[in-house]
């Protein structure tokens, strides 16, 4: 073939598969917001659901997720990004760190309905905490470490020996150097995972299944040891579960959600691109 | 007087022998350079003296480096006292991604050997030294990657000055600089000898004759000759000191 047109051929197709790319998340946006927003009202987001949840509004499902994703960060966050910190500073290559890394990828690789009768046995029945936040959260938690701990791995190990060895020259002990100017240095890339890893624990439905979820309850929860609405389950109950329901209360729904999810994710954008510019 | 006392200095990387035998008396308030082919053990003997190979894993040191009395290389001793007397600077410029200022009183934050009051003082202080508050002293919150390699050299000299060390320990400073920064940068290490005992690593036998007042030429991890740096270069006494230096070694 002239070569010419092989490569007008060849930057066609990387083309359309690039746009491809874009078509499902626009189309879902699109689709969510055209049918979901005329519902979206002061009562929708503030009220209690009311007749069934085919009226009312979604309030507690947003303080649920609210709780449910703060709880989980505030988990996951210390257990992973120490952990990560540990590996990569800390470690030596030995038969211990070498069955961490192997737990780790498995982790990431478990199906997030086993996270969820894990969640069920352990926390729920095992320690007695029942279907909680506390034991929702934990579930979570562990469901995202491998992204957290995997992303900030990478980070840790992209900053350059050189300001670790400059630190030490300077007298600087390792813990000081790692505060000091490891951290600061890629804290930009644990935040990336931290980012991630709230837009999974937001959005998954099976963890929290069994662990955390109420089908209907409409109050607040006082404590973390009470249940909660969360929205990825009530959007199943109400495209599923509940006959008659106007659909653009099933939309209004998923659109809240990934409201949170990208509001969380903006907020996580912004304060990296601020240490980012410190740096 | 003498700074620096190695004796007897073996150092092994696992199995191979990188230091034989090195004895060698570095002299106070003198520059000294270590010359020889790559691979030949200088840079592992300067980073024995600030003891940053023990980072190192499989290194395995004996022999004594003497400083002001004390084997620095006895596992009690202290590192922080060490490297806070005995700084370094490497071959690539390494500013930490801080502002200027924060660069500089990085060492006094870690050690809190400074009150905060006094951190403008020392930043200027230290800027003097290494000739750069003029250029610099309208842009301190700037950050220190955003400034040419040799001011980034010149800061991470700045950033030792802070600490107070007593020795500078260079490893291959201008490597990485052109020929203009170069000179300067020399400049300032014959200024900077008056207060500090300085040892440089360097691949450029024209730089060692030029600014060092003792010259040690290394083979193979043994120190061959060590004497006066005009000695060195018009009239050593080992043969492979001189085929090294007329090219026709190495």
């Amino acid at each position: 073939m002239n070569p010419k047109l092989a490569q007008k051929i060849a930057f066609i197709i990387l083309l359309l598969a690039t746009i491809l790319v874009i078509v499902p998340v626009g189309m879902i946006v699109v689709i969510i917001v055209v049918k979901g927003a005329p519902a979206i009202n002061w009562e929708f987001l503030l009220a209690m659901p009311s007749k069934g949840m085919r009226a009312g509004g979604i309030f507690p499902a947003i303080v649920g997720t609210i709780y449910l994703v703060a709880a989980t960060i505030l988990f996951a966050i210390p257990v992973g990004v120490f952990s990560a910190i540990y590996l990569v500073e800390y470690a030596r290559e030995n038969l211990l760190t070498r069955m961490v890394k192997l737990a780790i990828i498995n982790l990431a690789g478990v199906p997030s309905i086993v996270y969820g009768l894990f969640g069920l046995g352990l926390f729920v029945i095992f320690l007695g905490f029942g279907p909680s936040i506390i034991a929702g959260a934990l579930t979570l938690a562990i469901m995202i470490l491998p992204i957290i701990i995997t992303t900030s791995k990478e980070a840790l190990d992209s900053v350059p020996r050189s300001y670790r060895e400059a630190s030490l020259a300077l007298g600087a002990s390792k813990w000081q150097t790692i505060r000091h100017v490891v951290l600061p240095s890629a804290l930009p890339g644990i935040l990336t995972g931290i980012i991630l890893g709230i837009s999974r624990a937001a959005g998954e439905t099976a963890p929290i299944l069994f662990t955390v979820a109420a089908f209907y309850l409409p109050r607040l929860p006082r404590t973390m040891f009470d249940q909660v609405m969360v929205l990825p389950y009530h959007l199943f109950v109400v495209s599923t579960q509940i006959p008659n329901i106007k659909t653009e209360y099933t939309y209004a729904t998923a659109l809240v959600l990934v409201g949170i999810v990208l509001i969380a994710n903006l907020a996580a954008i912004i304060l990296r691109s601020k240490y980012r510019k410190k740096i | 007087m003498t700074k620096i006392a190695v004796e007897k200095l073996n150092l092994f990387y696992g199995d191979f022998q990188a230091l034989i035998n090195v004895d060698i008396r570095i002299p106070a308030n003198k520059i000294t350079s270590m010359i020889g082919p790559s691979g030949c053990g200088k840079s592992t003997l300067l980073r024995t003296v600030n003891r940053m190979n023990d980072l190192v894993d499989g290194a395995r040191v004996d022999g004594k480096i003497i400083i002001d009395g004390d084997n620095v290389l006895d596992s009690g001793y202290d590192l922080v006292s060490l490297r806070k007397r005995v700084g370094m600077v490497f071959q690539r410029p390494n500013p930490f991604p801080m502002s200027v200022a924060s660069n500089i009183t990085f060492g006094l934050r870690v050690h809190g050997s400074a009150k905060r009051g006094d951190f403008d003082n020392i930043v200027e202080d230290s800027l003097k030294k290494v000739l750069l508050w003029d250029d610099l002293k309208d842009r301190l919150d700037r950050s220190a990657l955003s400034l040419s390699l040799e001011q980034q050299q010149r800061l991470c000299i700045a950033r030792l000055i802070a600490v107070k060390p007593e020795i500078l320990l260079m490893d291959e400073p201008c490597s990485a600089l052109d020929p203009i920064a170069t000179e300067r940068i020399e400049q300032l290490m014959i200024e900077l000898k008056e207060n500090y005992t300085i040892v440089i690593v360097t691949h450029n036998m024209q730089q060692a004759s030029r600014i060092s007042d003792s010259t040690g030429f290394m083979w193979l991890g043994e120190l061959i000759e060590y004497g006066a740096t005009d000695m060195i270069f018009t009239n050593p006494k080992q043969k492979l000191t001189q085929d090294y230096i007329t090219g026709r070694a190495g």
